[in-house]
């Protein structure tokens, strides 16, 4: 069992009460609300005849099912008005600050805590959505919950859960360049599997990590829960209290002084017992497509797509049904096959310097022939900041469209998906069957950077070529 | 509430029922429902929509489309299954096709705690007992199972001449104590802890302007 770790500290400081089933009460100090998971939940509470315990612990923003391209109101879609106007008039209800279309301050859920500085260390962090663990960057202990979870956080600022083991993922080495956090993730579930972290939160930690910003930090926590485990964290450091001084809701003055004073000891000790300990080299890594149908079926850009032989037993039947529904052969290179979209953003790979190095890709190039390439933002404030350096314009020149912020393709609720057997090159966080709207869409996932050098020849290519030339 | 009249309510002591096998690891909440079905402030209509693209794929042939299964209570799965999307319309749409307990080998956390809100026991098996779990479901789906909360055991209703055979089945954490004393959802018991709730708010830093750091 572990003890000393981040993770056991931020669950002894929230632990409420031992319920009798077995289970812990844990306090919620962050709760996370968007327009998709929680409409039952508000509704629940009235039945219920409940309040909202913490509203100014409650932040809300709309993401989900805004469209990209023209966010005025009402929208075309009259089912995705309904459920904005329902997160409108449930906040307006219960006094919840809500990050609406317009205000500055709107994007995914995911992008938008962190940057108003909402996620601190030591927090504990929910939401209603799986990639919350995102917010495990921080130091936070983050994880995603169903929509009676979010009533029951809404009436108790709390929740009945069971503590996860803790398994240190240890990475040596610094990323190369034209690799990036996206590929490092990816090759983490590609080895540890997408079961691998059932029952576990992820710390991850080492020299590699440590010299990771804190957007990459977030890249790698956001897919986790990618590899099973339900949450995913960075101890805090120097580099973590650099991005949160100055943000809108970060701790001001003295009591900056002190907050800096506790989070600095909330890392996992030196003498911390870990459940499991794996360890891996950033150094080695190449960038890492998906080839299938889960985010454990990764290769390098360098390799071939596995062949039966080459997959263990346990997993051959989904590799089997990866193989027909991608239309991909065993034992063919991942690199040259043709792509026809081309999506950068989402919770995992939405931010200013997701942006930055896909442009540096983009910059002087253009789309290929027959590409449909665009580039949505994470954020409004995503959004600015990237305008004010030029980046919309560096997009837009080399053909790619510059939309509105939202999770936009990752998840086909809005106007943006993938029509018939169309494959997208996509910087997103799930490549399941169907996952970005068409019943027989295909996506491979990868860093922002491979998706632009895949927009800018057609076809999956190694960033590391182009970023040479 | 009155939607919810025929879901589970009270103490969850026994399922009874005609089971169903969904073949296969990885079985994300995407594919339980797609997220084209979200988009909407109710789960009213869920259990149509259940494993939409897949029974589409499979033209009537998916287990949740044979004649054989309607009416099916138990559904019988493999390794991490509800993996991905945290969303409680996966197993609402589930629920509201009929299913009232899920075996398999493994499951995603999420998707587990979000059964267990609704009164779904996820209970677990290993491999092997899966396996002949659903071998027999598949070669007599008429068959009528019985599982028994309290004591994890799920039975099959003997043919003629047969004795009744059963499979031991576990279920994670505090579930089956809160699903045998009909608190599995939880607001009443969170709720309860006001006290303990205020307390804990008096001794977080973030909440005290840190000075309890």
């Amino acid at each position: 069992m572990s003890a000393g770790t981040l993770y056991d500290k931020v669950w002894d400081l929230h632990t409420v009460a031992e319920l009798p089933g077995g289970s812990t009460q844990l306090f919620i100090g962050l709760h996370l609300i968007h327009e998709v998971t929680t409409p039952q939940a508000f509704d629940g509470l009235r039945d219920l005849g409940l309040g909202v315990r913490h509203p100014e612990r409650t932040v809300g923003t709309v993401d989900h099912i805004v469209p990209t391209t023209s966010q005025a109101r009402p929208f075309a879609d009259p089912l995705a008005e309904a459920m904005l106007a329902a997160l409108e008039r449930n906040c307006a209800e219960y006094g919840i600050t809500l990050h609406g279309l317009g205000s500055g301050r709107q994007g995914i859920v995911h992008v938008i805590a962190p940057e108003l500085g909402l996620t601190q260390p030591g927090m504990t962090v929910a939401c209603g959505d799986s990639h919350t663990s995102t917010h495990g960057a921080f130091g936070a202990i983050a994880f995603g919950i169903g929509t009676s979870q979010v009533r029951d956080v809404l009436a108790s600022q709390s929740l009945a859960l069971g503590k996860l083991k803790v398994r240190r993922i240890w990475v040596e080495g610094r990323l190369p360049k034209g690799v990036y956090a996206k590929d490092l993730v990816l090759h983490i579930i590609r080895i540890l599997g997408v079961k691998g972290g059932v029952g576990y939160a992820y710390e991850f930690a080492g020299p590699a990590i440590d010299a990771l910003s804190m957007e990459e930090r977030m890249t790698l926590c956001n897919m986790a829960i990618e590899g099973g485990a339900r949450c995913g964290y960075v101890n805090p450091d120097a580099t973590t209290f650099t991005y949160l001084k100055g943000r809108p809701a970060a701790p001001v003055g003295e009591a900056w002084e002190r907050a800096m004073r506790w989070w600095s000891t909330l890392a996992s000790g030196a003498d911390a017992v870990f459940d499991d300990e794996v360890r891996f080299d950033a150094s080695a890594l190449s960038p890492t497509v998906t080839w299938g149908i889960t985010p454990g079926q990764g290769i390098g850009v360098d390799e071939t797509v596995p062949t039966p032989e080459q997959i263990e037993p346990n997993e051959r039947p989904i590799a089997e049904e990866a193989y027909r529904y991608m239309d991909l052969v065993p034992g063919a290179p991942i690199a040259g096959l043709p792509v026809d979209v081309c999506f950068i953003g989402s919770c995992t790979n939405g931010r200013l310097s997701d942006l930055q190095a896909a442009a540096v890709v983009a910059r002087g190039r253009h789309v290929a022939p027959g590409i449909r390439a665009f580039v949505v933002p994470g954020s409004e404030q995503v959004a600015a900041a990237a305008e004010a350096e030029g980046l919309d314009a560096v997009f837009k020149a080399a053909g790619f469209e510059w939309r509105e912020p939202g999770c936009s393709m990752c998840l086909a609720m809005n106007p943006d998906r993938l029509e018939g057997r169309q494959i997208s090159a996509s910087s997103s966080n799930r490549n399941f069957k169907g996952r970005q709207g068409s019943v027989s869409g295909r996506t491979l996932l990868m860093s922002p950077a491979m998706v632009a050098a895949a927009a800018v020849t057609g076809h999956v290519s190694d960033v590391r070529t182009l970023l040479a030339s | 509430m009155s939607a919810f009249v025929n879901f589970p309510a009270g103490a969850i002591e026994r399922i009874e029922g005609r089971a169903l096998v969904l073949s296969g690891d990885d079985i994300d909440t995407d594919r339980i429902i797609p997220a084209r079905f979200l988009k909407s402030v109710t789960f009213d209509g869920l259990g149509e929509q259940v494993f939409a693209d897949d029974r589409l794929e499979l033209k009537g042939t998916h287990p949740f489309d044979r004649p054989e299964h309607g009416g099916a209570r138990i559904l019988v799965a493999n390794r991490n299954f509800g993996c991905g999307s945290s969303r409680e319309h996966a197993p609402q749409a589930l629920m509201r096709w009929g299913i009232r307990a899920i075996v398999a080998e493994s499951y995603a956390e999420i998707f587990f705690g979000n059964c267990l809100a609704l009164g779904i026991p996820c209970f677990t098996a290993p491999h092997e007992q899966v396996l002949s779990l659903q071998a027999v479901v598949i070669s007599d789906p008429a068959r009528s199972f019985t599982i028994e909360v309290g004591a994890g055991r799920l039975q099959v209703e003997a043919g003629a001449g047969e004795t009744a055979a059963f499979w031991d089945l576990k279920l994670a954490g505090g579930a089956r104590q809160m699903l045998l004393s009909g608190q599995w959802d939880a607001t009443g018991q969170l709720l309860a802890h006001d006290a303990e709730l205020r307390a804990t708010v008096a001794r977080l830093p973030y909440l005290n302007s840190f000075a309890a750091a």
